[in-house]
């Protein structure tokens, strides 16, 4: 048994080299931890800013990796003084850096100086799920012929079988057309920012793909992803949107692969 | 050595989901996407590649494609940089799980983390932070190595870090801090060259010194790498051991004589920023090949942490 390993023997424990290191290292307010030095005993301040710098900008290159249309929008300068104040105030919990940032679209919508975008934060939702999408699980999507085989009497009690790559991200704005037109670096025509536009984001084959889906499109497809049978479903998306059109969004759920397996209720 | 024959026995005989392409004595490069049209073009494919474990613990997608693909046609370097062995907190078993499966699911030709430590309590810092040398953390850090090595069946090659400043704790050398470290555990080393040029200029110590005093019988893999330069507080030179342009000639040299030491051993060139086009980092594995291939001539043989 270590050191750090002993209960404490009355007082307070000494911190070890780990607490003390890092206490500063996301706080520039704090001063260089006495227990480093440079050449002969030298102090280090400047030594110990490489670590700082290391850590708070390869966090936010993570975010701006991460959020390439959010930055884009924003521009750089703008990006990396929110991702600053992100990075300082919510480091990662996990080594694992394509999970960072899933708090980052609530931080936008909280930032101050983001206020006269709106639509930023449901950008960055979008770019979050696309990353999510492209690490998730492998899984075969639903055929067409499997659908196709099932008889008449049974559909309305279909339950499917989400694809573990799929995402939906709703949004009161163009959040869609705004992510499609800054995810490249193609020129882009001007962009109506208010009409709402609910993503769908999936890996049907080897690429994310993200979809703009029709009115009630999200709700249809949050049912049945959520469990819901096809009947069920169908009411509730022409409960939210009277135009709703099933084929269409049958056709168009597989096409995406948004779905793996279907259970008719009777076991195969 | 007997920790490590004692680790390899251990291990279940079974079958390979791989070809087991040898490593011994190529160049190889970091795998970055972006150049593997160009890699999987290449024929006869050549040299070996090496990737960051953890761009790889996702559950799926692209990213195992694109390994699957290299490591069919390629020996590959499994490079874990944030295990923390080196920190005084517990190994995380996740991780550590995570790290396994990865291990049984490529069949890398090497495996290796650092002499380091990134995540204190929760919070994962993204850098490779460095440690004390005292009998404490060197008791505590080779504790870390068994449970890796018994984890995943296999030792580990352990990297000797860069850094930019000294604990005024430290008791020990870091030379004799890694070879006991390696004697206790049974662990082989990776030696970084950029990484003991760069220490060795922001410590003020000799890197050949360094070099002579480093166990280079148990370096089963090299790395050389890029480096900036800036200055310190007493505006002394202070490299950074950056990843971010080709091998500085001081290393190439320090590269020629290591090899002369201890013949022909596995060797990477990183680059990990400012990534260049697949034609300039091959070229950079080209030259390490050049002065591996002249080494083989002479070499009676290579090191055993570098063969299958």
């Amino acid at each position: 048994m270590l050191p750090a390993d002993l209960p404490s023997r009355g007082g307070r424990e000494k911190p070890n080299y780990g607490a003390v290191f890092s206490s500063a290292l996301l706080d520039p307010e704090q001063a260089t931890p006495e227990c480093v030095a440079g050449l002969n005993g030298k102090t280090a301040t400047k030594r110990y800013n490489v670590y700082r710098n290391n850590v708070t900008l390869s966090l936010m290159e993570a975010l701006a990796s991460i959020f390439p249309a959010v930055q884009r929008i924003t521009g750089v300068e703008f990006f990396r003084a929110m991702a600053r104040f992100h990075v300082r105030a919510n480091p990662p919990r996990s080594p694992l850096l394509f999970e960072y940032g899933c708090d980052f679209p609530d931080f936008i919508e909280r930032y101050e100086y983001a206020r006269s975008l709106p639509w930023l934060a449901d950008v960055a939702r979008i770019e979050r799920a696309w990353l999510d999408c492209y690490h998730a699980a492998d899984a075969e999507p639903l055929r067409a012929t499997v659908m196709a085989a099932v008889p008449a009497d049974r559909l309305a009690e279909l339950v499917f079988l989400p694809h573990p790559a799929v995402r939906i991200v709703r949004s009161s704005f163009s959040a869609v057309s705004i992510f499609a037109a800054n995810r490249n670096e193609e020129q882009t025509d001007q962009i109506q920012a208010d009409d709402p536009e609910d993503a769908l984001i999936t890996r049907p084959a080897h690429d994310v793909v993200v979809r703009h889906l029709p009115a009630g499109g999200a709700t249809f497809l949050t049912r049945l992803i959520e469990g819901s049978p096809l009947a069920v479903a169908v009411s509730a998306a022409l409960e939210v949107a009277p135009i709703f059109d099933l084929s269409a969004s049958m056709a168009g759920m597989i096409d995406a692969g948004v779905f793996t397996t279907i259970n008719d209720g009777n076991p195969q | 050595m007997n920790a490590m024959f004692k680790l390899a026995d251990s291990k279940a005989p079974r079958l390979l989901r791989f070809p087991a392409h040898s490593i011994a004595g190529l160049a190889g490069t970091s795998f970055k996407h972006e150049h593997l049209g160009a890699i999987l073009a290449e024929r006869p494919a050549y040299g070996f590649f090496e990737v960051h474990a953890e761009n790889y613990m996702g559950a799926g997608g692209p990213p195992h494609r694109a390994l699957e693909s290299v490591r069919c046609d390629h020996p590959v370097s499994l490079h874990g940089v944030c295990m923390s062995i080196g920190g005084p907190q517990r190994i995380d078993a996740a991780h550590l799980g995570r790290f396994a499966a990865l291990v049984e699911r490529y069949e890398p030709a090497l495996v290796s983390e650092h002499l380091a430590w990134s995540t204190h309590q929760t919070t994962y810092f993204n850098d490779l932070l460095p440690l004390p040398y005292t009998e404490a953390t060197l008791a505590r850090v080779a504790e870390h190595i068994d449970e890796v090595q018994e984890a995943i069946r296999r030792p580990i090659l352990l990297e000797n870090p860069s850094t930019y400043v000294m604990f005024r704790d430290s008791t020990m050398k870091e030379t004799d801090f890694i070879r006991e470290l390696a004697r206790r555990s049974g662990c082989g080393l990776l030696l970084d060259i950029n990484n003991v040029f760069v220490s060795a200029t922001n410590h003020g110590f000799s890197a050949i010194d360094y070099l002579s005093d480093f166990p280079l019988d148990r370096v089963g893999e090299i790395h050389l790498a890029g480096h900036a330069e800036q200055t310190d507080d007493q505006d002394e030179p202070l490299l950074i051991d950056s990843h971010d342009g080709p091998v500085a000639d001081a290393v190439w040299t320090l590269f020629d004589i290591v090899l002369g030491r201890c013949g022909p051993i596995p060797t990477l060139v990183e680059w990990d920023s400012k990534i260049p086009d697949w034609s300039v980092l091959k070229a950079e594995a080209m030259a390490a090949q050049a002065i591996l291939n002249l080494h083989a001539q002479t070499a009676a043989f290579g090191s055993t942490y570098a063969t299958r």
